[in-house]
């Protein structure tokens, strides 16, 4: 019954992420996006460094970034049904009333945006494969520490999505942009764009108790190991120590949903929240 | 306690926090909406919430489908708390509200209630073979699979109706199910509502209405409420029966400035009254407390120089009910509400 709902979810999510007219469009979107995003920073990077592609600089930068995508797309995907169902589908209340477990229900949601979000980053990192020098080597790759460690990444991004959706559930007004806020926000303190060395001392533990910092450097490792030995952030820890850290945050993770979800969940039902919609 | 109540609450009631308002401090920052509704309803019932807009049903429904916590009091639904235990009712319970367009506008009408049947466990087949044959009840068949964002309300909040009895729910809420719905529509709904409970003496289904008729016709019993207070709760012909004594008379009279209500409140035997002008006369109702009060009213219309046109005694209804409980007809009492509460 939960497998159920959970696929049923995930087939909603998908009906709505590729609602369009046209499905041709909808493909030359999905590649389009992402590569436009990392075309903007590849430029921004060219015209620092003068263009000096082989600094271990630039594979850093550009793997972050696109893994990065994950981030929107998994995490806010997760948050972002509520306010897509209680806004503009009216449907949230009768999901409530239904048999389902809502958290389950979310991340199944969320699916689509996984999926499509992944394609993305394929193609952005095919693109600097091919085109931009990123030093990938097929046969080089940790094909083992890079499933183990999207894995875990999704499951950390999903128990975020799930927080911050508990939240969600209690901001009536303007709560659209949350998600895309904290996704934001998160970006400068994750090593996505620079390493952690680069920010003042005083903020750096900021990035340290980001599990994200730590999910982006396994990945970076597996598909590029030399990078990350240019630069000293995370260098004296081995894979399997960041593996362990990473864990950990997870299961952190997992008790900060949990009970935040729980909360915001008991609040909404207090306040009346479940089914109020925003009048503009 | 008795298992076999369906719904059963207790002392239940409901305070909303209203956001304060820094221009008007002196505005309440509480608004009860309900308070004190004890209810038991039986398995099998068609059980009925009549109230004006306003009057607490909704909220009562939310509760009840534990989507809102209670304030006070308990309730419980086929034999658990909706409070405390979420989980085991909610299996047991379908929703619908109407005068609202929900759905997934971009999926088809068949496609949005197939999902809703996955949700509460349905095999697709049996769920596919269900919601044919409701769709050909409720004359959707053709439009099974138009995108319902192309449909209209009405047609949409059928699909909806489909959506809370095609999950065979034991307790089924409706809220004003036939609101916004044509004449025809309102009819084929309720003749539905009916036969769903007649058929099955397990199910059973509360719907909240501010119609007299549907609530004296469809309903079982039915719970007036007003102002979050039930004022009374029986059947639609007991209520009734309570006015029997009472004789009840409109009276269609020419139209005559200063002709006001209150020249009859005063008279001894009289319940209660009512003026309606229309455009060239004036309508009168009144509750009598027996016939031969009528002759002082009489008396009091030629004293003003008032033809009467017309006279006739009719039947109680449960609008008069109402009036005799609340001492003003429901759009009278919707009015004071929406001014007393600024919405
Ligand atoms: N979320 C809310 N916050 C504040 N007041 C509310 C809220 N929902 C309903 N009310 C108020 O509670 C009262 C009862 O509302 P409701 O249950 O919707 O009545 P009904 O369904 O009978 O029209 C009304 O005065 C309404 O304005
Ligand atoms: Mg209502």
């Amino acid at each position: 019954m939960n497998l159920r709902s959970f696929r049923t979810a995930a087939w909603l999510g998908w009906k709505i992420e590729s609602n369009w007219t046209d499905p041709f469009l909808f493909a030359v979107y999905s590649i389009i996006k992402p590569l436009a995003g990392a075309a903007i920073l590849v430029v921004m990077y060219s015209i620092i460094t003068k263009g000096d592609f082989t600094n271990p600089l630039f594979p850093y930068i550009y793997l972050g970034n696109a893994f990065y995508m994950y981030v929107g797309a998994v995490m806010t995907g997760v948050s972002w049904a509520i306010i897509d169902d209680r806004e503009h589908y009216r449907t949230l209340k009768y999901m409530y009333v239904a048999p389902i477990r809502i958290p389950l229900y979310l991340i199944g949601r969320a699916v689509a945006r996984f999926l499509t979000g992944s394609f993305s980053v394929f193609i952005t990192i095919v693109f600097g494969a091919l085109f931009l020098h990123v030093p990938i080597e097929v046969a080089q790759v940790d094909w083992l520490l890079f499933s183990v460690s999207l894995l875990m990444g999704v499951v950390l991004l999903a128990l975020m999505g799930l927080t911050l959706a508990g939240i969600t559930l209690l901001l009536a007004r303007h709560s659209d942009y949350l998600g895309d806020a904290v996704a934001g926000g998160l970006y400068l303190f994750s090593g996505a764009v620079f390493p952690l060395d680069v920010l003042p001392a005083w903020l750096r533990p900021i990035g340290y108790a980001m599990p994200i910092t730590y999910w982006l450097e396994l990945l970076r490792r597996s598909l590029v190991g030399s990078v990350a030995q240019a630069f000293p952030t995370l260098a004296s820890l081995s894979n399997n120590q960041l593996l362990a850290i990473l864990g950990g945050m997870i299961v952190l993770a997992a008790f900060i949903a949990v009970i935040t979800f729980r909360y915001c969940d008991h609040q909404a039902r207090e306040r009346g929240y479940i089914d109020r919609t925003t009048n503009y | 306690m008795s298992a076999d109540y369906s719904i059963e609450t207790e002392s239940l009631g409901r305070v909303y926090r209203l956001r304060e308002n820094k221009k008007k401090k002196d505005q309440p920052r509480e608004l009860v909406a309900l308070s004190g509704v004890n209810l038991q309803v039986q398995r099998g019932e068609l059980f009925g919430l009549l109230g004006p807009n306003g009057a607490g049903k909704t909220t009562l429904i939310k509760i009840l489908t534990t989507l809102l916590a209670p304030s006070t009091g308990w309730a419980k639904v086929a034999g658990y708390d909706v409070h405390r235990e979420t989980v085991k009712v909610r299996p047991l319970i379908n929703m619908v509200s109407g005068g609202e367009s929900s759905g997934y506008g971009l999926l088809t009408v068949r496609e949005n209630l197939w999902m809703f049947s996955q949700f509460y466990g349905m095999q697709s087949a049996e769920a596919y073979k269900y919601i044919d044959e409701l769709l050909a009840t409720f004359g959707l068949t053709d439009r099974a699979n138009t995108k319902s964002a192309d449909l209209s309300t009405g047609l949409r909040q059928k699909m909806n109706i489909i959506r809370g009895f095609m999950t065979g729910p034991e307790v089924l809420f409706l809220d004003e199910p036939t609101l916004g719905l044509d004449v025809g529509a309102s009819r084929d709904v309720r003749g539905f509502v009916r036969r769903w409970t007649d058929e099955n003496p397990r199910r059973t289904l509360l719907l909240t209405t501010h119609t007299m008729v549907e609530a004296d016709e469809l309903c079982d019993r039915v719970a007036i409420i007003n102002r979050g207070k039930v004022l009374a709760c029986d059947t639609p012909a007991a209520l009734k029966h309570e006015l029997q004594q009472e004789a009840i008379f409109n009276l269609d009279v020419s139209a005559q400035n200063g002709l006001e209500a209150a020249h009859f409140e005063t008279l001894p035997g009289v319940h209660k009254v009512q003026l309606t002008p229309f455009d060239g006369h004036s309508q009168l109702q009144f509750i009598l407390a027996e016939e031969a009060v009528l002759s002082a009213v009489v008396n009091t219309l030629t004293e003003r120089d008032v033809t009467i046109l017309n006279l006739t005694k009719r039947e109680p209804t449960l609008e008069d009910v109402f009036v005799t409980l609340v001492g003003r007809s429901m759009a009278e009492e919707e009015k004071a509400g929406s001014n007393g509460n600024g919405h």
